[in-house]
């Protein structure tokens, strides 16, 4: 499995989930979790996904995710999860 | 939430550090040895330069573009290092040098790597008919190429320093600026003069492959002057133990990001890892700076009483927390204070808090040397050299690297200013003392290496 997590940061609004899970399901990225709280003043969603199946290329899945959160007014990122592990598990 | 493993802050933090402090890998460097490329021609060890190195580090910026993808961390710059250039070119004559470093231009152009170094030679004990050809030929090589970088080792704790050499870069430093007058001397930028230098430093002006490095290598220099001025910003005013746990810590996550990005560039290379250089590389953006770090200690400008201490124990912090983080440290890891190169020193340097005489003394402690340091245009040669010998002594008593860059700009005085553009920045030209050290430098010779006991 090459596990990857998607964070959102924005106002909440209707539809955002909706709309990036939709983005992740034409590419046949597994969602395998998700949380939503607000940290830091931001309103703050976060996904554990499975890029293992991607039909794309992490690059072109980077971009997918980031026009569909233009279009609903927040910002999206990609990384994979070694980043998160490398930085903050000794 | 079993599968997600880590919280909300955690990941913030990450997305936090790059956004809004600057965190980036500074360089993923590829060293590459030439020893393999000896020729008996000038265009045979061309040749063999140009198909080895681009060959060898074909897809550097592409595994890098994939990185930086993937994991969300910008990679601001590709380089190569190669094996010292003297040390393949003994059969070359020595009108011919410039040829080589033209072929490293074009390697550079042909990988779309900003610099290449290791146009250099080791001459610390003495110089080979082909160090002494690769000296006499610097000022034009540099002038006539881009991207190559050049550092010639003059001095070491174990030989002593070679004022013969050391009076030779006085002069070809003057000349490498003479050159290029009309891009504010920019050649001398890509010059360092060091003493001890190393082996798998992945940094330039100074990088290049060492002999004892195997047949290539993948070396990765993190930054992160903003992250830490952030953490020290945070911890607000704790006594000195807090406030080198908060460094430590964060230098501690910086170290561990630079390592996975390396690890995972060198396995798609199919080139071994080597090292990643803990160094705290500061850039022109506010806030990228390690003046403003010191600042925030509480050092009133830098420059002032008290940053040789600051800077001592910071260096020493991020040290600490960057060895937990990784097996294999190296390179230089040391205080960069570039002065061109850091806005909080560039401003100190303008104001006169910060004098060459105060960067010296930082470099006793763990800055790795005087760099990036615009001098008059008229200083004399042998007033550079002493310079050179001055840190060089620093790095020699005290088993540590320094290095010299200054840039004594063509027609400039103290007073101007001096534009590099991109990540080389601005500097005011610094003062340099007046009296003349002709009388010492023209004495030739060595001074012999130090005593290792009695080093009190």
């Amino acid at each position: 499995m090459s596990r990857a997590i998607v964070t959102i940061i924005g106002s909440d609004r209707v539809g955002i989930i909706a709309g990036i899970a939709n983005v992740l399901s034409d590419i046949n990225v597994n969602i395998l979790d998700i949380s939503q709280s607000v940290i830091r003043e931001y309103f703050t969603m976060i996904m554990m996904v499975d890029v293992s199946a991607a039909s794309v290329s992490f690059e072109a899945l980077r971009k997918a995710l980031s026009d569909k959160g233009e279009q609903l007014g927040v910002k999206v990122e990609i990384q994979r999860e070694e980043i998160f592990q490398a930085m903050h598990r000794i | 939430m079993k599968n997600l493993r880590y919280s909300g802050e955690e990941i913030l933090d990450t997305i936090q550090m790059v956004r809004a402090e600057q965190l980036d890998i500074r360089t993923i460097t590829v060293g590459i040895s030439l020893l393999d490329c000896a020729s008996n021609t000038t265009e045979g060890l061309c040749a063999r330069i140009y198909d080895k190195v681009t060959g060898t580090a074909r897809d550097l910026r592409k595994v890098g573009l994939e990185i930086e993808q993937e994991f969300g961390i910008p990679i601001v710059n590709y380089r190569v290092s190669v094996t010292p250039v003297s040390l393949v070119a003994g059969r070359v004559p020595s009108e011919d040098f410039v040829k080589i470093a033209q072929t490293l231009d074009r390697c550079a152009d042909t990988l779309g790597v900003d610099f290449i170094g290791g146009f250099s030679a080791h001459v610390e004990k003495g110089m080979t008919p082909a160090d002494a050809a690769l000296i006499e030929a610097l000022p034009e090589a540099l002038a006539a190429t881009k991207r190559v970088c050049s550092s010639i080792n003059i001095g070491s704790t174990r030989a002593g320093l070679n004022m013969d050499a050391i009076a030779q870069m006085g002069r070809a430093i003057k000349q490498a600026a003479k050159l290029t007058a009309d891009q504010s001397s920019i050649a001398c930028a890509k010059l360092v003069v060091f003493c001890n230098a190393v082996e798998d430093n992945p940094f330039m002006a100074g990088a290049f492959h060492g002999v004892s490095e195997g047949d290539a290598v993948v070396h990765v220099g993190v930054s992160g002057p903003g992250v830490v001025l952030k953490a020290v910003k945070a911890a607000g005013d704790v006594d000195f133990g807090q406030l080198t746990a908060a460094i430590r810590s964060t230098a501690f996550k910086i170290t561990r990001a630079g390592e996975l990005v390396g690890r995972t560039a060198a396995g798609r290379l199919g080139i071994p890892f080597g090292i990643i250089d803990l160094s705290l590389a500061p850039t022109p953006a506010e806030g990228d700076s390690v003046a403003r770090i010191l600042e925030e200690i509480g050092v009133g400008q830098v420059g002032g009483h008290g940053s040789t201490a600051a800077l001592a124990l910071l260096n020493d912090a991020v040290k600490k927390g960057g060895a937990m983080a990784s097996s294999y440290v190296g390179g230089l890891s040391g205080a960069f204070i570039p002065v061109s190169e850091d806005i909080g020193m560039i401003e100190a340097a303008e104001k006169g808090v910060l004098t060459i005489d105060k960067l010296e003394a930082m470099t006793a402690v763990c800055s790795v040397g005087l760099d990036m340091i615009v001098i008059p245009g008229d200083t004399p040669a042998e007033t550079i050299s002493a310079i050179i010998a001055d840190e060089a002594a620093i790095g020699m008593i005290n088993r540590k690297t320094t290095a010299v860059r200054v840039i004594p700009a063509e027609g400039k005085k103290v007073g101007d200013s001096v534009d590099f553009g991109g990540l080389l920045g601005r500097a005011p030209v610094m003062a340099v003392h007046q009296a003349s050290p002709a009388r010492m430098i023209s004495r030739g010779g060595r001074i012999p290496s130090p005593l290792q006991a009695l080093i009190n």
